[in-house]
Formats: structure tokens, C-alpha cells, sequence
């Protein structure tokens, strides 16, 4: 058979045009949501800490340990106490990610408080954006998540978050973060970490919910996120978050 | 040539590439499914209530009211699977109560805080205290 190039080039866009109408016919007859009840795009999923609440008790740690068999030595929550002098690199410690909770500071003359970190489960994701395998993704409902059958383990999700709420699973092999209880939330619940926090400094939002007490919380109060110069899309707000936090 | 690399490579990305990859981004959507699978290990403060009537009437109306029952007794969702074959520990008060009350100047200054070792000189908090509803 004699081919020229504009014959060659004619097969191809029809073979290019029959496999794209095979991809939308997988996109009809795709994946099932995670469950029949819960519809992914009803929600837009967040979390508001208000930072004048939390104890540093390590409440949170220890659940989000508990419920997702996290290794010892790492977090996908952590709570940081800062103490800050004026003028000065302020002070910050987190013995454990909190663990246990805190020793009794020793200064008692700084301005002190406790800060609960966690994957800001950003909407413009410098992870997601780095992954070259499409193992790590925003899903509909806006959480930051993992596919361990896809990741590679390569790490530069790690080095690209600018929260540092990655790690690569000493085991697994794969990398690890927070899915804001993506199997709870998916199942009306909330997170463990909001579960038991016994001050309710942490609650878990759904910001497309408009009966969510978010949106009177983000009214009524001045909040800001985590490094919001970096322009992820952070969708973690702290309330009366304090200069000095990094 | 040309054709049939382009046949060789259609041939592979329907082997390798799963069938519904790309239905919400450019990633693997059964990894959702799995995600969402996996189990709980903490069954929520409401479970607890169905069955615990009087530590739910004591609980309910105190100081720790808000409290989850799991923050101190630990994740029980197995136990509400299956109360009798998995009954939970009493918590390690020696060290739970510290936790939250211990004194620290980055603790919110109306929370409740003292200095344990001489508020109670080593004696456990709840030799005083009732822990599902402390009074001061």
C-alpha cells in the first residue's frame, strides 16, 4: 500500500478523533462517586481554626494518628506553640507534632499561643501542580488527595507544599498527607481531628453549604490563611492569625 | 512508520491508562472510591449516646459537655460494631487531664489551667474531680 504524508496524517486525525469519543464514552460510563448518597459536587470541603480556642492539648494529633494509622515520628497534623518577643525571631516548638501535648513553657513574660497545622487543602495546589503522574489531585468536592496505586514516591510533592504537610511513608513508600478524613466526610462525618478537639477550635466547612456556619464565621471575623502571598488557594482559615506565624 | 507507531502507542494507552482516567481531572477517579472506602476508627460523640443513657445525662450537662467521648476513651468505633468483644480501656488520667489543664501562658487565659503537680501533689484528678462532669 502507497501512502503518502496527507494520507498518513487524514488516518491519524480519524484514529485521534475515534480514541477521544471512546474517552467520552468512559467519562458516561466512568468511576462511580464515592458512594451513592454523597454527591462530590454539592460540597467544597475546608476547615476555620480559631487559634484563641486551642489548648495544645494534641487531642487532634493523637485522632488523626488513631484514625489513619499514621507512623510514629509523622504528622498529618501538628500543633505548633509559638512565643514571641518583640523584636526578636519569634520561638516555636512542637515536641512530638503535640503528641503529648506540651510541656509548661518556660517564659511566661512572651506572647504566646498554639497554632494546629494541617494540609491547607489549597485550590491551586503547588503539589498537584508538580506531580508527574497525576498521583496527587484536588477532587470535585476540594480535597487535596493521593492515589498510592499511582504515586511514584519521587517527592516532589514534598519539596513543592509550602506548608510542609508531606512525607513520604516509611513503609508505603508512597507519600502521605491529610485527606481531611476524606472516608469520614464522605460519609456525613466529620473529621477526627474536629471530632475531638474538645474546644471546637477546629471545624471542618463546606463552603458550598449555605447553611454552613462558615460563612457567619468568615462575616464576623478577621481571618487569613497560611503564607497567602504563596497564592494556593488555601482553603484552611485562621482567625486572628498572629504575624509571626510562618 | 509513522501509522504504526501511532497504532503501537493507541494500542498501549488502552492497555496501561485506566478506562476512566481523565473523568474529573488528570487523575485516576477510582482513587476516590478508595479512598473513601477505608474505615473509621472514631464512630462520633452520637454513638456513644445511644446506649451510655447515664453517662450521657451526667456528661451532657457539664463542664466537659462539649468533650467527645473518644478524645478521652480513645476510638471506639469497633466497639460500637461490637460492644462486647471489644470493650474499651479506662483512660490514663495521670496523663489526660494534664494535657488540656495543665498551666501554660499560650493557653487562652479564661480556659481552666492549673499547676498539677502543686494543685494535687501527685494524687490523680479524678480522686476529687468527676471527669464527666468536674466541678472547681
Amino acid at each position: 500500500m502507497d501512502l503518502s504524508r496527507r494520507d498518513i496524517f487524514k488516518i491519524g486525525g480519524k484514529l485521534l478523533l475515534l480514541a477521544s469519543a471512546g474517552a467520552t464514552l468512559e467519562e458516561i460510563l466512568g468511576a462511580a462517586p464515592p458512594s451513592e448518597a454523597y454527591r462530590m459536587a454539592d460540597h467544597w470541603w475546608g476547615m476555620i481554626i480559631d487559634i484563641d480556642k486551642c489548648i495544645g492539648c494534641g487531642s487532634c494529633v493523637r485522632a488523626c494518628a488513631q484514625e489513619n494509622q499514621v507512623p510514629a515520628g509523622f504528622f498529618r497534623t501538628w500543633v505548633e506553640r509559638y512565643q514571641v518577643e518583640e523584636g526578636k525571631q519569634p520561638l516555636v516548638d512542637s515536641p512530638n507534632g503535640a503528641m503529648d501535648g506540651f510541656p509548661p513553657s518556660k517564659r511566661t513574660d512572651l506572647k504566646s499561643f498554639f497554632v494546629p497545622k494541617l494540609c491547607n487543602q489549597c485550590a491551586s495546589s503547588p503539589c498537584v501542580q508538580v506531580c508527574p503522574v497525576g498521583a496527587t489531585f484536588v477532587s470535585p468536592d476540594g480535597v487535596v488527595l493521593v492515589d498510592e496505586t499511582y504515586c511514584l514516591g519521587c517527592r516532589y510533592c514534598v519539596q513543592a507544599c509550602p506548608y510542609g504537610c508531606r512525607y513520604l511513608h516509611p513503609q508505603k513508600r508512597t507519600v502521605d498527607k491529610c485527606t481531611l478524613c476524606y472516608h469520614r466526610i464522605t460519609k456525613g462525618l466529620t473529621t477526627a481531628c474536629c471530632e475531638n478537639c474538645p474546644t471546637g477550635a477546629r471545624q471542618l466547612v463546606d463552603f458550598k453549604n449555605p447553611e454552613d456556619p462558615v460563612h457567619e464565621f468568615l462575616r464576623n471575623n478577621k481571618v487569613e490563611v497560611l503564607k497567602p502571598y504563596m497564592a494556593t488557594g488555601a482553603k484552611v482559615y485562621y482567625k486572628d492569625l498572629d504575624g509571626a506565624v510562618r | 512508520m509513522l501509522l504504526g507507531g501511532l497504532v503501537v502507542f493507541l494500542a498501549i494507552r488502552a492497555v496501561v491508562v485506566p478506562k476512566d482516567f481523565g473523568k474529573f481531572g488528570h487523575y485516576r477517579p477510582g482513587a476516590l472510591e478508595t479512598i473513601s472506602a477505608r474505615s473509621i476508627a472514631y464512630a462520633g460523640h452520637e454513638q456513644c449516646l445511644q446506649c451510655h443513657d447515664q453517662e450521657a445525662k451526667v456528661h451532657g450537662g457539664g463542664m466537659h459537655a462539649k468533650v467527645s467521648c473518644e478524645t478521652c476513651h480513645g476510638p471506639l468505633a469497633k466497639h460500637t460494631d461490637d460492644p462486647t468483644a471489644n470493650v474499651p480501656k479506662l483512660p490514663d488520667v495521670a496523663n489526660l487531664c494534664r494535657r488540656c489543664h495543665e498551666k501554660d501562658a499560650a493557653k487562652p487565659k479564661g480556659f481552666h489551667q492549673v499547676d498539677t503537680l502543686a494543685h494535687s501533689q501527685g494524687m490523680l484528678c479524678n480522686s476529687c474531680h468527676q471527669p464527666h462532669n468536674p466541678q472547681l
